[in-house]
């Protein structure tokens, strides 16, 4: 029975890793080996090279969409988790008349689907005129409602008297919320911060609609283009693929335990 | 009102960019979806509800609408399956568990264009030496053009597997966290009451203690399914345009809003203001029957 178990795990594992493979192996191969008529399972010589003549190509600005998505995706993190946070927090703990209204209309927009928005939002940001536009990348993408609700229900269960102490020591909402509330929930702002950090690298449809020039494509967005074009070359597609991830599974390695008590925190409460 | 300034301070910034950015391009586009709005973001001519009388009676409209239903068909049901299956399997494991755990949640880090590009042009792309049609080679196959074929539709294939792939991992993780908190007496209870240990444990006890958690990843997967773009738009997407097969949606809302063919506002708004109906009154109804 066990070892049944770890044989179908193993097998699943490998399935599960044949992409990441696939990428590398095609990165580093030459064209002729990638159409070779016969499959090779590595190729016969590594052509480190590839990463020179790939950042060296100026048909792919993947140097540019590789800092646009970085800024755009460390932009959107810090501001959900500001923004997010306060108002997650203030829901949760400021009794105010108006609160239940603020939180019905943070609610309701989870159940807007928010690739439905797309072309609302288009319309409203290309009036701003932020269209291939840094604003236009990162702005509308900071104001989550789930980001706020999932705040909001950590924050509902926050030890009160630890907020308690720091009022009897004189310390307002804000003084409350900066010095203690935040320092004590760092746990909880690194997971909500990995998964803002990788929805908004990998995100596609919305850097497709706004950035409309070259030199505002996010990663994704180059890739795309050069993924459903003829004019590039294949090899390269997939180095730049695998350069792609490295962020990611670099953050992924590093910040495992957050991420994971974080999706199965949010996921079964959101 | 004391609190009231606080309150503001905490929430206005967030309330206001909701309003800005949520709520004015709901309300813009309620508008722009009574009116003629071609390649321009302005209300031109009051049409009343033709736009969506139009939609409504659309041919591609409805086939995408269709699209999405075999899509969700196919991807809800065989995602929650084998995102249970792996959650029971890694949780009951000692040895490598964190080894496993994190080699079925990797793809999370991938994107849907990476994946994409993986799927289309490495192994499913068509040519005889392509990983797909190397393995159907071993067996003496034919090689299979998997996604320009549409009768027998395999792009089904190429599309579905790539997103299990990316996504159970993540539904692996939620169904880990639910698993955890099933308290360990229930077991021993229904093991005294000579319950078996694989199949009647898990109708009886597992799976009624994951109610909750089942109902919150079927919600979840169905809404992730209704919102497909991005493989469908990088796996059948060319250099000439998208092929007139296979259009969930958002795809076709995107080609009549943003599409090169002219922009047509009026419609799309339309569009979506159907889809956001039909969704939350999906997702109403699935939580209402599954929560009873």
């Amino acid at each position: 029975m066990k070892v049944l178990r770890y044989a179908a795990l193993s097998a699943a594992a490998v399935l599960f890793l044949i992409p990441f493979y696939l990428v590398l192996r095609n990165g580093l191969a030459t064209e002729a080996e990638l159409t070779a008529p016969t499959w090779t399972f590595w190729p016969e010589e590594i052509r480190w090279e590839n990463f020179a003549e790939l950042f060296a190509n100026p048909a792919v600005p993947l140097a540019r969409s590789m800092v646009n998505s970085l800024v755009v995706a460390v932009l959107q993190t810090a501001g959900q988790l500001v923004l997010c946070g306060l108002a997650g927090y203030g829901l949760a703990r400021i009794p105010y008349r108006y609160s239940n209204v603020v939180l019905v209309l943070v609610v309701a927009t989870l159940m807007i689907p928010a690739a439905v928005t797309f072309v609302p939002t288009f319309v409203v940001v290309s009036t701003l005129g932020w269209v291939s536009d840094l604003r236009g990348l990162v702005i509308p993408g900071l104001f989550s409602g789930f980001t706020t609700f999932l705040f909001r229900q950590y924050f509902l269960n926050f030890p009160r008297e630890v907020e308690e102490a720091a009022r009897i020591d004189g310390l307002g909402h804000w003084g409350t919320y900066w010095r203690v509330v935040v320092p004590n929930s760092k746990g909880f702002f690194a997971a909500l911060g990995v998964i803002a950090f990788v929805t908004s690298w990998n995100q596609f449809l919305w850097p497709l609609v706004i950035a409309q020039d070259q030199d505002s494509w996010t990663v994704q967005v180059a890739l795309s283009t050069f993924l459903t074009s003829q004019s590039i070359d294949v090899v390269q597609l997939f180095l730049a693929a695998a350069v792609s991830i490295l962020p990611l599974v670099i953050v992924f390695v590093a910040l495992q335990r957050f991420l994971v008590r974080g999706v199965s925190e949010t996921g079964v409460k959101g | 009102m004391k609190h009231g300034r606080a309150f503001w301070l905490f929430v206005g910034p967030f309330a206001v960019g909701l309003l800005v950015f949520v709520y004015v391009p709901i309300g813009w586009s309620l508008l722009l979806s009574l009116f003629e709005a071609r390649n321009t973001v302005t209300p031109t001519e009051f049409v009343g509800l033709r736009n969506y009388a139009d939609m409504l009676t659309d041919e591609p409209f409805l086939a995408s609408l269709g699209t999405f239903s075999v899509f969700a068909a196919f991807i809800v049901p065989l995602t929650f399956v084998l995102a249970l299956a792996l959650a029971l399997l890694v949780n009951q494991i000692s040895f490598m568990k964190a080894f496993f755990r994190s080699v079925f949640f990797l793809p999370t880090a991938c994107s849907y264009v990476v994946a994409s590009l993986v799927w289309k042009l490495s192994i499913f792309n068509g040519v005889r030496f392509g990983l797909a049609n190397t393995v159907l080679g071993w067996f003496g196959a034919e090689p299979v053009a998997w996604t320009v074929s549409t009768s027998p539709p395999w792009y089904w294939l190429v599309l579905v597997t790539l997103r299990l792939w990316l996504q159970l991992g993540f539904y692996m993780i939620l169904f880990i966290a639910g698993l955890q908190r099933i308290p360990q007496h229930l077991y021993e209870a229904a093991w005294i009451d000579g319950a078996s240990r694989g199949w009647q444990s898990l109708r009886y006890i597992t799976m009624p203690q994951l109610r909750t958690t089942s109902v919150a990843v079927l919600l979840l997967l169905l809404v992730a399914a209704y919102q497909a773009f991005d493989e469908f738009y990088n796996v059948l997407g060319t250099d000439r345009g998208y092929p007139p097969f296979a259009r969930p949606p958002l795809i076709y809302l995107y080609y009549t809003a943003l599409g090169s063919g002219g922009q047509d506002f009026g419609h799309g708004s339309a569009g979506a203001v159907i889809l956001t109906l039909l969704i939350a009154g999906v997702t109403l109804l699935q939580g209402r029957v599954f929560t009873r």
